[in-house]
Order: C-alpha cells, then sequence, then structure tokens
C-alpha cells in the first residue's frame, strides 16, 4: 500500500462520514463542522494526487489548490459562523 | 489589441471596474450608490466594447503577463461568454436604477435604516459579484472556475442575508453551507481533471484521451455545478434564498448567479461530453423533474415570491433538457435555443422579481390570495409582472417563445419525442401556474374605489420592471443577433462530433 492510496481513501472516508452528518443534522454549527470534515477530505484527495512515487517531488499544482481551497474554507466558515452568530442575536431579542 | 474602450481593453474595464468601485463603495460608504452605479455603467461600457470587438474580429484571447497556457493564464471572449457578459450588463444596469429607486442615492433627511442598510451594503456586494461573473465568462481555466464561482457564492449569500430577517438569514446559511459543498465538488473534480490531463485551461482538455477519469471528473464537477445552479434535485436551497432576499437581490441571485454555473456546465460539457448515452438520459430525467416539481410547488405555493422563485427552478429545469439533446442530429440548434432561453428567463424573471418587490412594497404582503385588491400604486408593477409571465410561459412575440421555439426544432428534428412531450407540458405548466397571479390581476372587481386619488404615481422601480418586462417581449423580434453572435466561436456539438472537437482558443491573439 503506497502512501497515497492511504491519504485518498482517509480523504473518501471523511467526505462520507462529513456528506451523512451535514445530512442528519439540523444544527447549523454541526453543519458547518461537517462542511470543515468534508473539505478536509477532499484536501487529502487532493494532496494524494500529487504523489508521484517516492525518490520524485510532489506535483505542485495540486498542492496550490489545496492552499487555495483552505483559504475559501477559512473565509466561508468565519461568514458561516458570522450568520450563525446573527440568527442567535435574533432569536434572543425575539425572546425578549 | 484589437480594440479599446477609451483606451482600455474592455476586457480589463469589466474587470477592474466593478472591483475598483466595490472597494471603493467599502473605503466611502456615504457615496456608495454612486459610485456603484458608476461601476455599472463602467461595465455596460466594457460589455459594449467587447461586443463590437468580438463581432467584428472573432474570438479574442488575450495571455496575461504574456504567458501563454498552459503555464499563464488566458482570458477568452467568444460569442458565447460576449452573449452572457452583456446580459448581466444590461440586466445589472436594470436592478441598479431599481435599487435607486428602493434606496435612493444619498442620504435625505427621512431615512429609514432600510434604505440606509441597502444603499450602503448592496452595492459593494453586487460589484464584486459583478466582478466575479465577468471573470467567470471570460476565464478559459478550470480553476479560475472555482475561484470565480467561490467569489460570485460567497457575495451571493451576503445579499440574500441583506433583507436582515430571520428567514433570510437562514436561507443564507443554508445557501452558503451547500454551495461549499459544491465548490468542494468542482474542486475535487478539476484535480480530477488535472490529473487526467496534465493542464487546468480548457483549450488543453481533450475528448478523445483519458476518456473514463476525464468522464468520472466531468461528473463531479457536474455535480457541483448542479446545486449552484439548482438543478432538481439539488434545488432545495434556493427557494428560501431566492424569495426571502430583497427585490433587487432576488433579481441578480435568479437572474444571473443561477445562469453563471449553468454556462460553466454548458462549457465544459460542449468540451468534454463522453460518448455515453445514459447521461443524457439522466440530464432528460433531472430536467422533467424540475419541471413537474418546480411547477406543482408554484401551483401550491401561497406567497407571491415563493411561486416567482419555484418558477425559477422549473425554467432551469427545461435549460437542462438540452444536455439530454447531446448526440442527436441538431442538437446545435436545440443548444442556441437553450442559451437563448437563458437570456429570455433572465431578463423576464429579473423583472417579476423587481414587480413582486414594488407590489409587496405597495401592498405591505405577499399573499396571492390577496392580490385581487390592487391599490392604484400597484398596477404598473402589476402590469410588469403579467408583460413578464408572457415571455416566461413562451408566448409569442417574446424572447421565450424564440427559445422554446429553437429547443423544440432541434428535439424534434432529432426525434427525441420524450423531450418534445416535457417542453410542451412545461409550457402547459407555467401559463398554469403564472394564471394565479395574472388571473388575479385581471379580476374586473380588483379596483378599490377608496384610492382614486394621487396615489397612482409612478415610482422609478416600476419603469425599470417594466421596461425590462417589455425588453424581455419584444426581444423575440430582434432575436436575429444575438442568434448570430452566440455562434462565433462557440464550440458547438455538431462540430464536436467532428475532429476540430477543441475551440481554438488562440485566434486572435494579442501580442
Amino acid at each position: 500500500m503506497t502512501p497515497d492510496i492511504i491519504y485518498a481513501f482517509t480523504g473518501i472516508g471523511l467526505i462520507g462520514m462529513g456528506l451523512y452528518r451535514l445530512a442528519v443534522s439540523t444544527q447549523a454549527l454541526w453543519q458547518i463542522v461537517a462542511v470543515n470534515v468534508i473539505s478536509v477530505g477532499v484536501g487529502s484527495i487532493l494532496i494524494a494526487s500529487a504523489y508521484r512515487g517516492s525518490g520524485t517531488a510532489a506535483d505542485p499544482v495540486p498542492q496550490a489548490f489545496v492552499l487555495t481551497g483552505i483559504v475559501v474554507l477559512v473565509a466561508t466558515t468565519a461568514a458561516a459562523l458570522c450568520l450563525v452568530r446573527r440568527i442567535d442575536e435574533l432569536a434572543d431579542t425575539d425572546d425578549i | 489589441m484589437t480594440s479599446e474602450f477609451l483606451g482600455l481593453d474592455p476586457k480589463t474595464v469589466l474587470l477592474m471596474g466593478p472591483l475598483l468601485a466595490g472597494t471603493l463603495c467599502l473605503l466611502v460608504p456615504r457615496i456608495s450608490a454612486l459610485v456603484g452605479l458608476l461601476g455599472t455603467i463602467t461595465s455596460v461600457g466594457g460589455a459594449v466594447g467587447l461586443l463590437a470587438a468580438v463581432a467584428n474580429d472573432g474570438p479574442i484571447t488575450t495571455q496575461l503577463a504574456g504567458w501563454t497556457p498552459p503555464l499563464g493564464i488566458a482570458l477568452y471572449a467568444d460569442g458565447l461568454s460576449v452573449f452572457m457578459i452583456a446580459m448581466t450588463a444590461l440586466i445589472g444596469a436594470a436592478v441598479g436604477l431599481f435599487s435607486v429607486g428602493a434606496w435612493g442615492m444619498f442620504a435625505t433627511a427621512n431615512d429609514t435604516a432600510t434604505r440606509l442598510s441597502g444603499r450602503t451594503y448592496f452595492w459593494p456586494l453586487w460589484m464584486m459579484l459583478l466582478a466575479g461573473l465577468n471573470a467567470l465568462y471570460l476565464t478559459t481555466d478550470i480553476f479560475n472556475l472555482f475561484v470565480t464561482l467561490e467569489i460570485i457564492g460567497l457575495t451571493a449569500v451576503a445579499l440574500t442575508a441583506l433583507a436582515g430577517s430571520r428567514t433570510s438569514l437562514h436561507a443564507a446559511l443554508r445557501y452558503l453551507i451547500m454551495g461549499l459543498v459544491g465548490s468542494l465538488l468542482i474542486l475535487l473534480g478539476v484535480d480530477y481533471l488535472y490529473s487526467a490531463f496534465g493542464r487546468v485551461d480548457m483549450s488543453g482538455l481533450h475528448v478523445g484521451e483519458a476518456p473514463v477519469p476525464a468522464t468520472i471528473a466531468l461528473l463531479i464537477v457536474l455535480a457541483g455545478l448542479a446545486i449552484k445552479a439548482a438543478v432538481f434535485p439539488l434545488h432545495f436551497w434556493m427557494p428560501d434564498a431566492h424569495s426571502s432576499a430583497t427585490a433587487p437581490a432576488s433579481a441578480i441571485l435568479s437572474a444571473l448567479v443561477v445562469k453563471a454555473a449553468l454556462y460553466m456546465a454548458m462549457r465544459l460539457w460542449l468540451i468534454l461530453a463522453p460518448d455515453t448515452q445514459a447521461l443524457p438520459v439522466l440530464f432528460g430525467m433531472m430536467g422533467a423533474g424540475a419541471i413537474l416539481f418546480g411547477s406543482f410547488q408554484a401551483f401550491r405555493t401561497r406567497r407571491l415570491k415563493m411561486l416567482v422563485a419555484y418558477s425559477t427552478v422549473a425554467q432551469v429545469g427545461l435549460i437542462t433538457l438540452v444536455f439530454a439533446t447531446t448526440g442527436t442530429i441538431d442538437a446545435e440548434t436545440a443548444w442556441r435555443g437553450a442559451v437563448y432561453l437563458m437570456l429570455a428567463h433572465a431578463i423576464a424573471k429579473a423583472a417579476m422579481f423587481l414587480a413582486a418587490g414594488r407590489l409587496i412594497d405597495e401592498l405591505g404582503h405577499d399573499r396571492i390570495a390577496g392580490l385581487r385588491r390592487l391599490p392604484n400604486s400597484a398596477k404598473p408593477a402589476a402590469f410588469a409582472f403579467g408583460i413578464a409571465a408572457v415571455s416566461l410561459i413562451g408566448l409569442p412575440p417574446s424572447a421565450g417563445f424564440v427559445g422554446k421555439w429553437l429547443l423544440l426544432e432541434g428535439m424534434i428534428t432529432g426525434q427525441i419525442w420524450v423531450l418534445v412531450a416535457v417542453v410542451m407540458l412545461s409550457t402547459v405548466l407555467s401559463t398554469a401556474y403564472m394564471m394565479r397571479v395574472v388571473g388575479r390581476f385581471l379580476r374586473r372587481e380588483a379596483t378599490p374605489t377608496d384610492q382614486s386619488d394621487a396615489s397612482g404615481y409612478w415610482r422609478l422601480g416600476d419603469g425599470v420592471a417594466i421596461g425590462l418586462a417589455l425588453g424581455a417581449l419584444f426581444l423575440g423580434l430582434g432575436s436575429a443577433q444575438p442568434l448570430a453572435l452566440i455562434e462565433i466561436g462557440m464550440p458547438m456539438p455538431a462540430a464536436a462530433l467532428t475532429e476540430t472537437a477543441v475551440p481554438e482558443l488562440t485566434d486572435g491573439a494579442d501580442s
């Protein structure tokens, strides 16, 4: 078993777990965490696809994809958390 | 350099204009509306410049910083991308005017919080979104496709949340999460495409080599795009988001944002479509499902904006049907029809959401059952809604009619009778649900007598909605030029069956 296969299957497993959790949760926070897990899975597969055998340097292009993906994920997660907070604030004022 | 707009390349204007305007809107929020309107006008100018250039000289490629693909990134404008850019600029200008009408230009004495927040935050978001849309239509690089879709997705979510109500925030959050799942799928698919072909520029993607990995990669990307384009059964996030946003935001989301993902799916499919029978059948089923489900929900809902949003589900399904014509002899006509339907739907749906916004302003509610009693001030909006419905249903001489006609012609020549029946059915269903609204407008007893005074004056928003609706109505008459335009450099499926499957991206290269 080469390292890239391990990474790829880990990635697929993470995507599956994330999708399952996303489908069954109704809590926004759970869903955000689930999407983060999915994205880690996608990232693992991307890193695995960069593997070109031991002794050879990995392909830098998929690694650049992963970096961009991480940046997008951080920004999107921040936006999602802001939305959750705002919804919470509105819920609080509704209670009063 | 083939053409210039005030000494600038129109592509630069299209990308940098909205980006600069958006940044400036954030820096100087007091004149946000003015700067945004200028950005919109600049974008219209850039679109006209690019339109003239492509119509005269054919497709234009610009290599950024002089680097050629696969190392560098090229911007490519052919007839189809210019068609989409011009559509975006036109609807953008109309929605811009509408939002000036709704939220004002500058601070006034009787400013409300809604007007202030609308004016301050709509413009920067819309400008960034516009930059993302223009960049998407010009990109030839599939990784940039991911990046531009991300710009579009984030700003579209923020536009949804702009309404500030709990419903809209919930819808925005769901939109954001589903959009992110779509983006991740696209990222994964882009990486597979890169693994299959070793490059990320579209000119390097071929149908012939590496068919199986490329098809898997294409399907992953298409699944991601289907979430973003709200293709049935992945549409579930969309009706809430589109119906709970403010009127200008709804118009932009439904008319433009959904089309961006559809456009990309079309482009990639035309380049990479595998030679199988199963996939067209799958797309046909998705399209038919969207038409049935969307129409059914539109028929059932009690809310006006929800009806308009579910109508988008059905219309997107109608456009998706074109993927099912792949491989038949006259698929080219069907594709032209589908592209024209995108324009028809964009204009008519923008008009309809703006008209619905004005109706809600005047009535104070959006219950369909309450539409019988219209004050005089709501009548122009009701008129606009009715005209837009004519184009959405596809009655002559509207743009919707021309698009549907071409789509049907392609399907009839290709002898796909099931799809012909589905298109016919979609017309009947859309007439049925639109008549729920239009029929109430046409009742005689609709006129209450207590408001016969000066309340019947027109607002700017009414004029914009009516202008767009009339545009959609009469665009069917002048359809020759737009249809000729989309053929410039377009990789039509008829050509894709022959040797020259890949669009020649090096034509008319600068420098």
